[in-house]
């Protein structure tokens, strides 16, 4: 690139820009900033804008993961070894001792999820590192409520949004100023599109963890969706294990988070695949959107991601 | 492909929601599930037509009260171009909402029903495109089925917002007779105005040549993180280029203050750019060691004007009113410093768009007005209609952190 002339710039440039020109913003007006990675493909464009943002320094702030201890192995092995490519700090906050310690309760029965119970753990752990400022991958098109929410998202002393009262957010203009105790959330990636961030992913040539990918798995199907066999899920009556070529399009729980069939097994197809789709990530893959009509807003107000 | 940033803003009743509804439909950017989700609660609630207000309004308030509060931001592309939409409120107790959503963009779409032609909301939506700095507008003039594709309707209604615009200065403005509802002239050109040559909405969206602030003569950035690594001894100053072009090799002054050094670098994580236009997000290296910190601004080309005494028009956001010799902090670039409002005057009717003359005591929410202030530290500033980036500012409560006023830089005071 050396010598390069930028004329115009590409879409791809503009929302790096954007997104380089936010983080930069929090780490010199908040204090101490952290960024939450899950190993999920938002998250790894996250840290690639990081390095973009502040390299050759350090990021000046660690990373967190809240570990549900339900996740893919394949995604902890891969955030693990990210991590340690980059010689950054990884903080993980864990549902697991939050359900030992009593502060929240396990669900039960075959429907059981931590989805919800990571909220406090998270919020647990932001207060307990003194964390005023959280980077998350959430977009804008992923869901309705989201749409609606800044890219500098204020928090209460107790966790929650509220969106009827969000400031309002001019030009590049950020307003980060809190009160001990409150906090923000950043999202830098609000006007990426699914595909964006694909494309992104190309482009930079990142590395994504193996199940975005197509391959064999055993899989059952529940409420139209396939979700991987584990130690973590209870097959109710007539739920019959078979195996299918699948990927997945987002990462979360391996408890929520279904797969689709596939055959994408490169970063082509897979781009190609997200072009054509003609039904939304969560809708086609997270359980936990289809609560009801406002199941983001009300766990988002409650202190969500 | 690039980026285009468009509002729209506008009620209901006027086919808003229509319009974005069937230019998303048509460019394939609702998919499936939402449709069907749309479909499903428009069901409930009684209508066998989805009611496409419920794709932007995606709060629970919202769609309990059947209104747009909120900004929403919605996305397209087409193989050219992608879009990002602000979708806001028309009416006039949420002008604030508008001006958030009109402040990124480069187009904004006026929507005008043919059968009432130019009416108030019009105007005040024109006003706020021109003042916030928006070049390129699209005049759409929804529900020509309404009045029989008749040209004569057309033109009068164009003639009319002609001489509102003329009036604002605005310059680059194209109108396109349209019927969301049936889909002419959206996506599809019609084939029910036959005596219409111009081209459907879309088309016009993906050709538009933006004209951005780029085009300034020299350079602004504004210094927004100092990059320190001890172990290569690397110092660069990070930030995004806010107007121009910059160059290695470029002289430029440091403000406040005046002082004056080369460029040495330009890096970006790949490596180095002998030149950043605007918008992009690079590390600078200056030639001498000086002292630089954020919320300088790094000046190339032509003069900025530094100054502790601004004139500005400003749309105040908050319940609790602006007063003569309110103290606030002022963010303006990445440089915040404190503000006093010296005097309010040439208050604007938002409603009749008519001035009201003579100093004000204070400003309720979503008026806007001509405001003098006076801050505690030199800004380097442009006027907002040379370069929006130097030209912008908001103002916070510093109490209860609220972000209560946006602001628009004159020309500076005498």
């Amino acid at each position: 690139m050396t010598g390069t002339v930028v004329r115009k710039l590409t879409h791809l440039q503009a929302l790096e820009s954007e997104a380089i020109h936010v983080m930069r913003e929090v780490a010199a007006e908040l204090e101490r900033p952290v960024l939450l990675f899950s190993g999920g493909k938002d998250s790894i464009v996250l840290l690639r804008l990081a390095e973009k943002a502040f390299r050759p320094a350090r990021f000046p702030f660690p990373l967190m993961h809240v570990d549900t201890g339900h996740n893919f192995p394949e995604v902890i092995e891969y955030r693990d070894r990210r991590v340690a490519e980059l010689s950054e700090r990884l903080v993980v906050a864990s549902v697991q001792e939050s359900i030992d310690s009593g502060r929240v309760v396990e669900e039960s029965g075959p429907r059981a999820s931590r989805n919800r119970l990571q909220t406090t753990t998270l919020l647990d752990a932001i207060e307990e590192h003194g964390f005023d400022a959280a980077f998350g991958g959430a977009r804008r098109d992923e869901e309705r409520a989201r749409a609606k929410e800044r890219i500098m998202s204020f928090r209460d002393d107790f966790g929650t949004w509220d969106p009827r009262r969000q400031r309002p957010e001019l030009w590049n203009l950020y307003n980060g100023r809190i009160r001990r105790g409150e906090h923000v959330r950043v999202f830098p990636l609000s006007n990426w599109t699914e595909l964006d961030v694909w494309q992104y992913i190309a482009e930079e040539r990142l590395e994504v963890p193996n199940i975005y990918f197509a391959h064999e798995r055993e899989v059952f199907r529940r409420d139209g969706m396939l979700y991987a066999t584990s130690d973590h899920v209870e097959l109710m009556d007539g739920e019959e294990p078979f195996t299918a070529s699948v990927r997945y399009r987002t990462v979360g729980d391996m408890s929520c988070t279904g797969a689709v069939e596939s055959g994408a097994a490169d970063l082509e197809t897979v781009v190609d695949e997200i072009a054509a789709t003609r039904i939304t990530e969560r809708g086609e893959t997270r359980a936990d959107d289809r609560v009801s009509e406002a199941a983001m807003e009300d766990r988002k107000v409650a202190g969500y991601f | 492909m690039d980026l285009l940033r468009l509002a729209t803003a506008g009620s209901v009743d006027d086919g808003k929601s229509t319009l974005i509804g069937r230019l998303l439909y048509d460019a394939k950017a609702i998919l499936a599930d939402q449709l069907e989700h749309v479909e499903e609660v428009s069901r409930r609630r009684g209508s066998d037509v989805p009611d496409l207000a419920l794709l932007t309004d995606g709060l629970r308030a919202e769609r309990e009260q059947g209104i747009t509060i909120d900004v929403a931001y919605r996305y397209f592309a087409t193989p050219s171009r992608k879009f990002i939409l602000a979708d806001t409120p028309g009416h006039v107790q949420y002008t604030r909402n508008m001006v958030t959503g009109a402040s990124t963009a480069d187009l904004a779409i006026v929507l005008v029903d043919a059968r009432h032609g130019v009416v108030e909301q019009t105007r005040r939506h024109a006003f706020l495109a021109a003042l916030l700095g928006i070049r390129h507008v699209v005049l759409a003039v929804n529900k020509m089925d309404l009045v029989d594709w008749k040209p004569e309707t057309f033109d009068a209604i164009v003639a009319d917002f002609g001489a509102v615009t003329a009036r604002l200065g605005m310059t680059d403005v194209t109108a396109i007779p349209m019927s969301a509802l049936l889909g002419d002239n959206v996506v599809e050109r019609s084939v029910n105005l036959p005596w219409y040559d111009g081209p459907a909405l879309l088309e016009h969206l993906e050709g538009v040549e933006v004209c951005q602030d780029a085009e300034l003569d020299g350079a602004r950035f504004p210094v927004q993180y100092v990059i320190r690594d001890p172990a290569t001894d690397y110092r660069g100053y990070a930030g995004q280029v806010a107007g121009g072009v910059l160059r290695v090799g470029d002289e430029v002054s440091v403000l406040p203050g005046g002082r004056t050094t080369t460029v040495a670098g330009i890096d970006v994580f790949e490596g180095e750019l002998v030149a950043a236009p605007a918008g992009l997000s690079v590390t600078v290296r200056l030639a001498d060691d000086i002292d630089v910190a954020r919320g300088d601004l790094l000046v190339a080309g032509a003069p900025v004007v530094a100054t502790r005494e601004l004139e500005a028009e400003i749309c105040w956001m908050a319940e609790a009113p602006l007063r003569t010799g309110g103290r606030y902090a002022l963010k303006h670039t990445t440089s915040t410093v404190r503000a006093v409002v010296d005097g309010v005057f040439d208050r604007l009717d938002v409603a009749t768009l008519a001035a009201v003359p003579g100093p004000a005591a204070a400003l309720a929410l979503n008026d806007i007005a001509r405001v003098r202030l006076r801050v505690s530290r030199e800004l380097a500033v442009d006027p907002y209609a040379v370069n929006r980036a130097t030209g912008a500012f908001i103002l916070v409560d510093e109490a209860s952190n609220e972000t209560v006023g946006a602001g628009m830089v004159l020309a500076p005071a005498a």
